[in-house]
């Protein structure tokens, strides 16, 4: 028995999950980054709230345009969801790198947007593809674009009592291509540095880094370059030019060019 | 908390606290102790067990969250006595030493099998990486995998 004593909590519904939220609680979603922290003692939570039972939150559809992931969504789902595969094939190529299949299963999309690693793949394609993430409390709602809402290493502007609910991804253009690299020491292993792009046919391309900095940015200039006509090359040069450290600056210079010409691919 | 999982088919109740992980439940509740414990941070792959089918690390789940579901543990891997294809070709490639990693390989292979049972090496070879094996090296378990793989085909299509 690994982990400090917690008091336990399983909503069945949001409405009941909300008013459990705040400094003392955390939110059990997946626990693929959790339990370690649990077993580790790294986080010694009073309250653990257990998102597992609310089966409203676990869905992915795209009825009238964007695609719209419940937070409790498995990443093996996302994963398996020919629709993704189909309409957003940056995020199924970019899942492919989480962890290994038996973290998969269990580990949701939610919450390793939530958990905010920066290491972690999802974020990086999210933020690529303009995704927003939306929020609920029993104080409210709202909804955050990605700059808005990744904030640094495992910090987001989710507030205690906060829940992340939904991640929305706007519907890509047409005959858009979509290209995803990681560099990690090992298969699965926590990745060095990454590059996520999807770039339509007009032009218009959203590009972010896994590795640059402590959260997933945005490359605009790179965006740019590229939508004014820019080699991949120099595309990615730009993308990365304000990486500090010399190897993670190289790093993620090669691989946003990998992801740019998978994209144009 | 009073929880009821059924593993291998026979259903163990208890009285755990939520802190209890299921690999510790599995192992001293249930007393099936086939299911390893090795890094407890979900690295090592050694406590892989099925939690309804799908492979999961047993000791990043608390037993709590299997309350009412079905688990597959090594122990239920062979029927009537007879060895799994994956236990008997792990048996033939010599792909155990010491055997402390072999249970979370093959239930994280028999679960990747089912799913993708045309797997070529290179699949097979990105499938083992979520298990670490410290003494027999991996040549043996590739072998092995890729003999179960293609015992099971001939096995289905005859």
């Amino acid at each position: 028995m690994k982990p400090a004593p917690f008091d336990y909590r399983a909503p069945a519904s949001v409405e009941e999950a909300l008013p459990l939220l705040g400094p003392e609680s955390t939110v059990l979603a997946g626990g693929q980054s959790l339990v370690p922290l649990l077993n580790l003692r790294l986080a010694r939570p009073e309250l653990v709230v257990d998102l597992g039972g609310i089966a409203e939150l676990d869905y992915i559809r795209a009825d009238a345009g964007p695609l719209r992931i419940g937070a409790m969504t498995r990443q093996a789902t996302l994963e398996r969801s020919e629709l993704v595969r189909r309409r957003w094939p940056l995020l199924h190529k970019a899942i492919r790198f989480v962890g290994h299949f038996q973290i998969r299963s269990r580990g949701t999309v939610g919450g390793s947007v939530a958990h905010a690693d920066p290491a972690a793949e999802l974020p990086v394609a999210l933020t690529a593809l303009g995704a927003r993430f939306h929020l609920r409390s029993a104080r409210g709602a709202r909804v955050l674009g990605a700059s808005d809402f990744f904030l640094g290493a495992l910090y987001t502007a989710r507030e205690d009592d906060e829940l992340l609910v939904e991640i929305e991804v706007p519907e890509q253009p047409d005959g858009a291509g979509s290209g995803f690299a990681e560099h990690a020491r090992t298969h699965g292993d926590f990745a060095t540095a990454g590059a996520a792009a999807a770039i339509a046919s007009g032009g218009g391309a959203g590009i972010a880094l896994l590795g640059a900095g402590p959260a997933p940015a945005r490359a605009e200039a790179a965006e740019r370059a590229l939508a004014a006509g820019a080699e991949p090359g120099e595309a990615a040069a730009l993308a990365a030019r304000d990486v500090e450290d010399d190897h993670r600056r190289a790093l993620c210079t090669e691989l946003a060019r990998r992801a740019i010409e998978e994209a144009l691919a | 908390m009073r929880i009821a999982i059924e593993i291998n088919g026979r259903t163990y109740v208890d009285e755990v606290e939520p802190r209890t992980l299921l690999s510790d439940f599995i192992r001293h509740g249930a007393g099936l102790t086939g299911t390893k414990v090795g890094c407890e941070q979900g690295v090592c792959g050694a406590c892989t067990v099925q939690l309804d089918g799908a492979p999961v690390r047993s000791c990043l789940t608390l037993a709590v969250q299997a309350n009412g579901r079905a688990l597959t543990t090594v122990e239920g891997l062979a029927t009537d006595g007879a060895l799994h294809p994956l236990q008997r070709a792990f048996h033939e490639a010599h792909a155990l030493q010491c055997g402390f990693c072999t249970p979370g390989f093959l239930m994280s292979m028999e679960a990747f099998l089912r799913e993708h049972p045309a797997a070529g090496e290179d699949e097979l070879r990105e499938a083992l990486a979520g298990n670490l094996c410290r003494c027999t090296g991996y040549l043996g378990i590739v072998e092995a995998v890729e003999k179960a793989a293609r015992e099971m085909r001939e096995a289905r299509d005859a």
